[in-house]
């Protein structure tokens, strides 16, 4: 038989129990919506994650230092090493250079030192971190209290949320006063011979002070920690960390290594580049210039097999309900044969041969499964979206920004669609085969 | 002038059924031909194994041993597919309880073997009305089964069994629901219908009479065997 005259007869025999069959369709369709539903939470899920890991810029950021850095406490006593080559400092110049490389959008240093803090005339002892402009679009300054710095020199200062509580528990009467930072500036002395040109490579430290005003308050410091020496507890604008030229923690080791250049050296930069995937190639670059290089990429890919194997148990979850729909499916078409047997026969009498009425079953379970399955993957979006809708309900009653917890993209909504035919088809190949194996004989004898 | 194949043969048919541990022989070791053209009529009592008979020349049953032969083709040997084809293609069916699908109109009823035969859309709908026409319903041709008599549903019966043409017309108890002036309607009907140059007709039935009356020949089985096999009048 052709398949429009199947598809014909299969929805009329559907129609005729119109109640016991939307049913069944109505089944398929929950154990659809719940293994929807379930991926699209898993897929929301990991793209919620992999935005805000990737607006974090830990995935598409180099960090680098120089060679020297790597070399760590189990190398043994100097004594029993070769001697290394000069390492390449890590200057301006370099700087230059590797902001110069292709795809490489941003270098930046990090910009960490100790602090003393004078606010409403008590002292407060604190880690200071220069913030890059890029920092704002990292998500963690979402929601927070106050505002970004104006411009990039601006005399302003972030305070993270616990530190603005040892200043005042009332933190958002922090924004817009004003605090003073006390710190050791780094000035170059110059050679022994007297030349004003010739630098000796030490430098003196320099008590100064900085007047800030505060503007925000904010939970934590964008990718607080990587490479530093602890989390930035007063956040003030990269530029002006730059330009305060305070002592950090490895001027002392430059000076060991007897460094002659009076250009600013880096304990490390950060290298952004345009995407994730261009990381791994600049990174190699990076290490032919003579750097050390590394990056989260291996993370990432850690997350990428986390949320492969946590979407893989929502799937098993979901298409729980969908296994019990098949059930339904089945006992369906086997009651549709009981009663339909003297019809199957009168097929077989006309002319009917067993594949045909085995197609025929075939179709009418298809059939109710893309309608199942398109119902369910509308149902599953909606629940989806009714989770999101009350997540961010939650989150705004808890001063938090709202986010999208779910997301049912094509693939989800024609594999939905598709995994519903097809088990609906797996589910009549019994009844199917059972209708075609009927005698014909007796089936024309059925009361 | 040349003489006509027989339409059907049968060679020692038997049609045995195991029911626990004693053995059923529904038909008999019976040989029977039927020349083309020919209006039969297969009678018997309950049980004589008539329909037996007229379902192993349908192709809906396979003897068990024997060999049954219709324009030509050995249906013994042919798989359950080409059965099928055989059924929509060579034969026609009248049932006793008409056996017409409620839920469609006269005009699917018999579009149905049109369907199963694969013919073009375009042709059906000439098709069917060529055959309602023949049996005189083309008037009612969107009507529901259940709005019509037994006689109008016997004649809907016929006319589905002859939309695809067939060469022999097999009726099993064709006027058994029916009162006995719409039998015998229904029976000149299958007579008119006999005149067609080579349309042959198997009818089993219990009504001595009317066989005599309209059946070229008149077959007797009792116990699964032949009894007898004569001219009617």
């Amino acid at each position: 038989m052709k398949f429009r005259d199947l598809s014909d007869l299969a929805f009329r025999n559907l129609r005729e129990a119109v109640l016991r069959n939307s049913l069944t369709t109505l089944g398929v369709a929950v154990g659809v919506a719940s293994l929807v539903a379930m991926l699209s939470l898993g897929v929301g899920l990991q793209q919620l994650a992999t935005s805000r890991l990737a607006k974090s810029g830990l995935f598409d950021s180099i960090f680098v230092t120089p060679k020297t850095n790597l070399r760590g406490p189990g190398s043994g006593p100097p004594a029993t090493r070769a001697p290394a080559p000069k390492a390449r400092p890590l200057d301006a110049d370099a700087r230059a250079e590797i902001s110069r490389m292709p795809n490489v959008i941003e270098v930046y240093p990090q910009i960490r030192f100790f602090t003393e803090v004078r606010y409403d005339g008590k002292p407060f002892a604190t880690m200071v971190a220069g913030m890059p402009e890029s920092s704002k679009a990292s998500g963690a300054f979402d929601g927070m209290q106050g505002s970004f710095f104006s411009s990039p020199n601006a005399d302003e200062a972030i305070l993270q949320a616990e530190f603005a509580k040892e200043l005042n528990p009332q933190t958002a009467s922090l924004i817009g006063k004003d605090l003073v930072l006390r710190y050791a500036e780094r000035q170059s002395l110059p050679g022994q011979g007297g030349d004003p040109g010739e630098n000796s490579g030490g430098f003196s430290v320099v008590p100064k002070e900085k007047h800030l005003r505060i503007i925000g308050v904010v939970e934590t410091e964008p990718a607080s920690g990587f490479g530093g020496f602890g989390s930035g507890r007063l956040l003030i604008p990269l530029p002006l960390a730059e330009t305060l030229r305070a002592a950090q923690v490895n001027d002392l080791r430059d000076i060991l290594r007897d460094s002659s250049s009076d250009k600013p050296t880096y304990s490390s930069l950060t290298v952004r580049v345009k995407s994730p995937s261009l990381v791994e190639a600049t990174e190699a670059k990076l290490k032919d210039l003579g750097f050390s290089a590394f990056s989260l990429l291996d993370a990432s890919k850690s997350l990428r097999i986390f949320f492969s194997v946590f979407d893989l148990l929502l799937g098993i979850f979901g298409s729980l309900a969908l296994a019990v729909a098949t059930l339904g499916i089945i006992n369906t078409l086997v009651m549709a044969i009981l009663e339909r047997r003297r019809e199957i026969g009168v097929l077989k009498a006309l002319g009917a041969a067993d594949g045909d009425v085995k197609q025929l079953f075939f179709v009418e379970a298809g059939v109710m499964g893309l309608f199942g399955g398109m119902l369910g993957t509308l149902l599953g979006w909606l629940i989806g979206r009714s989770l999101t809708l009350g997540t961010n309900l939650y989150l705004h009653r808890q001063n938090l920004p709202g986010v999208d917890i779910s997301s049912v993209p094509w693939w989800l909504v024609l594999g939905g669609i598709g995994f519903a035919v097809l088990v609906s088809l797996a589910a009549g190949l019994y009844p199917a085969s059972r209708a075609a194996r009927l005698d014909p004989v007796q089936a024309l004898r059925y009361e | 002038m040349t003489e006509l194949p027989p339409a059907i043969r049968l060679q020692s048919v038997s049609r045995h059924y195991i029911m626990g541990e004693s053995v059923i022989r529904a038909v008999n070791d019976v040989s029977l031909m039927v020349p083309t053209g020919e209006f039969l009529a297969l009678l018997g009592s309950s049980g004589s194994g008539k329909s037996t008979l007229l379902n192993l020349i349908a192709g809906l049953d396979r003897p068990s041993s024997g060999s049954v032969i219709a324009n030509g083709q050995d249906l013994s040997k042919m798989s359950s597919l080409e059965l099928a084809r055989y059924r929509r293609q060579t034969v026609g069916m009248v049932f006793q309880s008409f056996n017409l699908l409620p839920r469609m109109t006269l005009e699917e009823n018999v579009e149905l073997p049109l369907r199963l035969a694969e013919v073009d859309r375009s042709e059906r709908a000439a098709r069917v009305r060529e055959a309602l026409l023949r049996v005189g319903l083309e008037k009612r041709i969107g009507h529901r089964p259940s709005e019509l008599s037994g006689g109008e549903q016997q004649r809907t019966a016929i006319a589905r069994a002859l939309v695809n043409r067939p060469k022999i017309l097999l009726a099993d108890e064709p006027t058994g629901n029916l009162d006995s002036a719409t039998g015998e309607s229904i029976l000149t009907l299958l007579r008119e219908i006999q005149k067609n140059p080579g349309m042959t007709i198997v009818m089993v039935t219990h009504e001595r009479t009317l066989a005599e009356r309209f059946a070229d020949r008149l077959a007797v089985m009792g116990d699964g065997k032949l009894l007898s096999n004569g001219a009617a009048r």
